[in-house]
């Protein structure tokens, strides 16, 4: 149970990054983004396509840095992904979604739009790459640390939480600190308010998506570095995003943080008694309690 | 190819779109008429077919059993199979909508996302269930007996056109009466409508059981015409977004656009076959992958540049107002 | 010297138009103040001008510029500045935030700004480090106003400052927009308290059913009989 747990944490690490990209699209864009499960296939997928494609051809060393499953390729292709997949995002919104909200569609049609781009980016995926799961490094040996209490642990999974740590925390002092992060807080708290400001609002949802889209990018390879990637991956994530989301109150990235990590740790704990192809309704069923019992969520008003 | 070919080829092109058109018709009550925004028609899909294959077929018994697992079966003929997959449909909706109803239209949509996939795990995991990821096969088709195997599907494509027509026709009738009048009130504007005393949530409730009870005649349909169904068939590609792109290409709101829109689509999905069969030897393995992107490329220039469909809403919708 | 002027604005959210052909000016410097009953058009007539609303016939000069149908962030920054009626502060943030959102699109260093608008709210400077969502009404309304000041404007247009506002604290918000009109800030308000938004007035404008009615300096409106019994509760 114990082991079940930290794995869970471990997970829920991953789910949060996503979720936390998904709060701030809804609170800032307002509407539910189908496609974010995508975005973290592919961050999965491109960092994929630069660790065994690009750096094989440029020369850079496919060591391993001492017992984790990577190495520089890596490290490098991680915030190269981000940055890409942050494109993607924008250039979605830009084509797509900037054109629906200039025509004042409602929530419901750019809900569809985006659920039409996760198909794209997933027909994409599978055109370029086939629907076999693939590794980053397939073949290794992936040797675990024995913890206290009988648990275990792998070298790669701490790192997954460390670097899940550093993103919130970066996240944080972005949000709190920098000109640009405050009016992001701002436009979510009171979007009207932030135009009659002269908050641009246009360069706040830029940003918006960006950050969202790195964040799931990167959750997406963490995923891939832990268990594996196919091109559905994303997707499979969708229901426990949105879960860890309304869980944690849509626009509190810190809400999205824990509805993460409770999401993480229910559905692993939750292979104790069920089959774990049902990790997807356990994550489901939790959403729509929250949603019977308290739809603000954790951390909402009345 | 010869002119008894193409004839067969365009009748079963005729009969899978007409499938799907029913589905689109089922849409059209709960989006078109009603706003709310279900994208787990694969759900209803999954458990319509499922459904009607188990009513219409005897339950494994010696050695088959083993090879065979099925809940029920009770080899009733083909409309009882209909009618079930109807009912059975209409009550899930209904059990459904109790706690999903309430929610604002995103968080719907989510909710009915859940639900389809949830169903169809359930049915490929539960063994017990329908024979898990095997699935149900050798379901019957009506008056099987009574023409030469090889041109049978003439007898089902009037099947269909009988079925949709009935479907379009009942819709058409509800649609002007007045309950279908504070259908169009609650999509144009919820509030007002709330305020005018109506009860919005029943009226929600009996466009969601309605159209899912016409979505689970199409997966009746779908049943026995492949006659093998598994879980795999009904994803969200499959039973579920190809529906939307067809209703929003078609026209929502517009039952005649529905059906349009179904063999539009259904007939593009066929033609991007057709592109796809020149592909290079190495690329054919993509060649659906490419037809899909081609459909979400499709779905995505309507929203932006005709969001209204090839027919746009209904312009007239009660007798009354003419 | 006219600093802002609105001549024949027709407008309305949807087909209905909601203005019919109203005008008012604005003096340098000046408080006018905008009357009339519910649903008479005054806080339309604010977001036309700031360029919420695209009118469908009219002008509006601020300066030597015309205005008419510019978006509000181009608005803003031209020296216009708007508090709306409700919703008008970022409840989750502090008072210092919300004023640093005030200054957003400024790029100068603004400290002596942020101090000047601290003396003119002096309650604020001691809890800057508050979440506004957790102030009393009065208090939000203050810190309204001080994010709208935080970019030097020369007009700033009040939407019912009011509102909503225990009696008591109602003469404390009037006095403070005395103090801000006092550092030169001309100032549009509209106002269901008619009486002390006519007192404090150089100039009333009366609007009823969407029209004007009548205009007149703050003090002759005031002491107009029919003014006094229809708007000012005998």
């Amino acid at each position: 149970m114990v082991e079940l747990t930290i794995y869970g944490i471990v997970l829920g690490s991953i789910i949060s990054l996503g979720s936390i990209g998904l709060t701030l699209v809804y609170g800032i864009i307002r509407f539910a983004n189908f496609s974010h499960g995508d975005f973290l296939t592919a961050g999965a997928y491109v960092a994929l396509f630069l660790v065994t494609g690009i750096m094989a051809w440029i020369g850079i060393p496919d060591t391993n840095f001492g017992s984790l499953s990577f190495g520089w390729r890596m490290v490098i292709a991680f915030p190269i992904s981000m940055a890409v997949v942050a494109g993607v995002a924008i250039l979605l919104d830009q084509i797509l979604y900037r054109r629906l909200r200039a025509k004042k569609s409602g929530a419901v049609i750019l809900a569809m739009s985006s659920l039409g781009a996760a198909f794209i980016i997933r027909m994409i995926i599978l055109i370029l790459w086939g629907a076999d799961s693939l590794f980053y490094k397939p073949g290794l040996m992936r040797p675990a640390i024995e913890l206290p209490l009988g648990a275990k642990i792998r070298p790669d999974q701490i790192l997954i939480l460390c670097v899940v740590l550093f993103l919130v925390a970066a996240l944080h002092i972005f949000l709190k600190s920098t000109k640009m992060g405050k009016a992001m807080r701002a436009t979510a708290d009171n979007k009207e308010l932030a135009l009659v400001t002269g908050i641009d609002t246009e360069r706040i949802i830029i940003w918006t998506w960006g950050i969202g889209g790195a964040l799931a990018a990167a959750a997406g390879i963490l995923y891939g570095i832990d268990v594996q990637l196919h091109p559905y991956m994303g997707w499979n994530f969708l229901i426990p995003l949105f879960a860890a989301t309304i869980l944690g109150s849509i626009g509190n990235m810190y809400g999205a943080l824990i509805g993460g990590l409770i999401i993480g740790v229910a559905q692993q704990v939750s292979t104790a008694f069920l089959m774990p192809t049902y990790k997807l309704p356990v994550a489901f069923i939790i959403m729509i309690l929250i949603l019977f019992i308290r739809p603000q969520g954790i951390f909402g008003k009345e | 190819m010869e002119i008894g070919g193409i004839i067969a080829y365009l009748v079963s092109f005729a009969i899978m779109a007409g499938i799907y058109a029913v589905f689109c018709l089922g849409l059209n009550i709960q989006w078109g008429y009603t706003g709310l925004f279900n994208i787990g028609i694969a759900g209803f899909f999954c458990i319509g077919a499922y459904a009607s294959a188990m009513i219409t077929t005897p339950k494994p018994t010696g050695i088959y059993a083993h090879y065979v697992h099925q809940i029920f079966g009770l080899n009733l003929p083909f409309i009882v199979g209909l009618v079930g997959a109807a009912v059975i449909c209409g009550i899930i909706a209904f059990l459904i909508g109790i706690p999903t109803l309430k929610l604002s239209e995103d968080y719907l949509a989510i909710a009915t996302l859940g639900i389809a996939e949830t169903f169809r795990l359930i049915f490929n995991n539960e063994h017990w269930l329908a024979n898990g990821p095997r699935g149900l096969m050798g379901l019957p088709q009506p008056f099987q007996g009574l023409i030469d195997p090889k041109n049978y599907n003439y007898i089902y494509l009037v099947i269909i056109v009988i079925i949709m027509v009935v479907i379009y026709i009942a819709i058409e009738k509800a649609i002007r009466s007045p309950w279908g009048r504070v259908l169009r009130g609650i999509r144009e504007d919820e509030v007002s409508a709330a305020m005018s005393g109506k009860d919005i949530f029943h009226f929600k409730m009996q466009s969601l059981v309605f159209g899912s009870m016409v979505m689970g005649i199409g997966g009746a349909l779908y049943a026995h015409y492949t006659k093998s169904i598994s879980p795999d068939v009904f994803t969200p590609l499959y039973g579920t977004f190809i529906i939307w792109v067809m209703l929003m290409a078609g026209g929502s709101g517009n039952n005649k656009g529905a059906v349009l829109g179904a063999y539009a689509i259904w007939a593009i999905w066929i033609g991007t076959k057709f592109m796809t069969d020149f592909l290079p030897y190495t690329l054919k393995a993509r060649a659906p992958y490419i037809r899909f992107l081609i459909i979400g490329i499709l779905l995505e220039i309507i929203l932006i540049y005709r969001p209204q469909g090839l027919l746009g809403e209904e312009k007239k919708v009660s007798k009354m107002m003419d | 010297m006219i600093i802002l002027q609105a001549k024949d604005i027709t407008v309305g959210y949807t087909e209905v138009d909601i203005l019919h052909e109203v005008s008012i000016t604005a003096g340098s410097g000046e408080i006018i103040s905008i009357i009339g009953p519910n649903g008479a058009g005054k806080s339309t007539l604010l977001k036309t001008i700031f360029g919420l609303l695209k009118p469908r016939h009219g002008t509006i000069t601020f300066k030597e510029w015309d205005i008419t149908g510019l978006k509000p962030n181009m608005v803003v920054r031209k020296g216009i500045s708007y508090v709306p009626q409700v919703d008008n502060v970022f409840p989750s943030m502090t008072i210092q935030e919300n004023l640093e959102m005030g200054a957003f699109i400024r790029n100068d260093d603004y400290s002596q700004r942020l101090k000047e608008v601290y003396e003119l709210f002096p309650a604020m400077a001691e809890r800057r480090k508050q979440k506004v969502g957790h102030l009393s009404g009065g208090q939000r309304q203050m810190v309204a106003m001080g994010r709208a000041l935080m970019l030097d404007p020369q007009v700033l247009l009040l939407d019912e400052p009011s509102a909503g506002l225990a009696p008591v604290l109602v003469s404390g918000i009037f006095e403070k927009i005395r103090d801000i009109n006092a550092t030169g800030v001309a100032i549009v308000i509209v106002e269901q308290n008619a009486k002390e938004a006519l007192k404090m007035a150089h100039h009333g404008y009366v609007l009823a059913m969407g029209r004007n009615v009548l205009d007149d300096t703050g003090d002759a409106l005031l002491a107009n009989e029919e003014v006094g019994r229809l708007y000012l509760g005998g």
